[in-house]
């Protein structure tokens, strides 16, 4: 475990490291719309995302970008029924709660590439706590870093990606 | 239209840089990618929550769009035949709304895998003038001839 100190940990921090959390199939299947907006907001004009020929003659029908593997498993801000906001990543949000830090920011990010997410794929997650580590101080405040793991898979249960979050949860200096 | 002529991997040499992007970011930029990632924190969208809750200097790029921005980057070097393996940033400071940010990217290893697909590893930096903002390093694939489709890659012939 990297950068931890599992003694330091509360054991129900500990009791969670590794364990799959958070399993959900998101909440709406794969579409478009989000494509066609992620490539505007950065100019994306590969013809794959915008040429249906082209994305055809390369992988077979259109496929999403695919660096938005997180866009699928985002919840809706707002839902029927929903009296809390939901939250991606809860993993995240259950550690600033449980260790009290009320800001938080990412700071390194990776992803790993399988399966091409297709139109119409209902992707499913799971997320994973690597790591937690001990207080550390940065220019922000004063936290811990920790490290989440998060999987995709498609209906027809392919890999299609896995990402690695790793956040500072922290309190500003006399805050 | 038929995809057009991809840079195939005998092109690419270890140390070639690519071609450099610069982007004014305005808030729109801001907000436009936090929304298209459906990333609904205030940081991304509420100048006065990034400022006086969190301390930062404006609105700043979310982290699922940071990501956009590199893909983007790196398909406009190899085309639409270019696909990502694996991509890792490590965000050391934020972009803000009004910063001016550069990508530059750096080609570190060529290879051919024991599969036979072609693999560059490029590192890119965002920086806003001297700073450098975040650091990527990235594993794509481009075709090893004109004809050679990294997408078609599947199972054990897909090792990113």
């Amino acid at each position: 475990m990297t950068d931890a100190v599992l003694d330091e940990l509360p054991s129900d921090v500990t009791a969670t490291i590794d364990q799959v959390q958070y399993e959900q199939t998101a909440d709406f299947p794969v579409e478009r719309g989000y494509v066609w907006t992620t490539c505007a907001a950065v100019e994306n004009g590969n013809p794959l995302f915008w040429d249906d020929a082209v994305a055809e003659e390369l992988t077979g029908g259109v496929i999403a970008a695919p660096t938005m593997l997180s866009v699928w498993f985002r919840p809706h801000h707002w839902a029927p029924g929903q009296t809390s906001q939901a939250l991606p990543l809860q993993v995240h949000f259950d550690l600033k709660e449980r260790f009290d830090l009320p800001e938080a920011v990412m700071t390194d990010n990776s992803i790993v590439f399988y399966e091409p997410v297709r139109l119409g794929d209902r992707l499913s997650t799971c997320q994973r706590l690597r790591s937690v580590s001990g207080p550390k101080t940065t220019k922000l405040g004063t936290g811990r870093f920790w490290v989440i793991d998060v999987e995709y898979r498609n209906q027809r249960e392919e890999l299609v990606g896995v990402e690695s979050y790793t956040g500072f949860g922290y309190r500003k200096a006399g805050a | 239209m038929s995809a057009p002529a991809p840079v195939t991997l005998d092109q690419v040499r270890e140390g070639q840089t690519l071609p450099s992007l610069t982007y004014d970011v305005t808030p729109t930029t801001v907000v436009l990618g936090a929304l298209s990632s459906r990333d609904w924190r205030p940081m991304h969208h509420d100048y006065r929550f990034a400022t006086e809750r969190n301390g930062m200097a404006d609105v700043f790029l979310s982290t699922p769009n940071q990501a956009a921005w590199f893909e983007r980057y790196l398909t406009d070097w190899t085309g639409p035949r270019g696909r990502l393996g694996r991509m890792k940033f490590r965000m050391k400071d934020s972009v803000f709304a009004g910063d001016t940010m550069v990508l530059e990217g750096v080609v570190r290893a060529v290879e051919t895998d024991a599969t036979g697909c072609g693999w560059c590893e490029v590192e890119v930096t965002m920086r806003v003038g001297d700073r450098t903002s975040t650091e990527c390093s990235a594993r794509i694939a481009v075709p090893t001839t004109p004809d050679d489709n990294p997408w078609a890659r599947r199972g054990e012939r897909w090792k990113p």
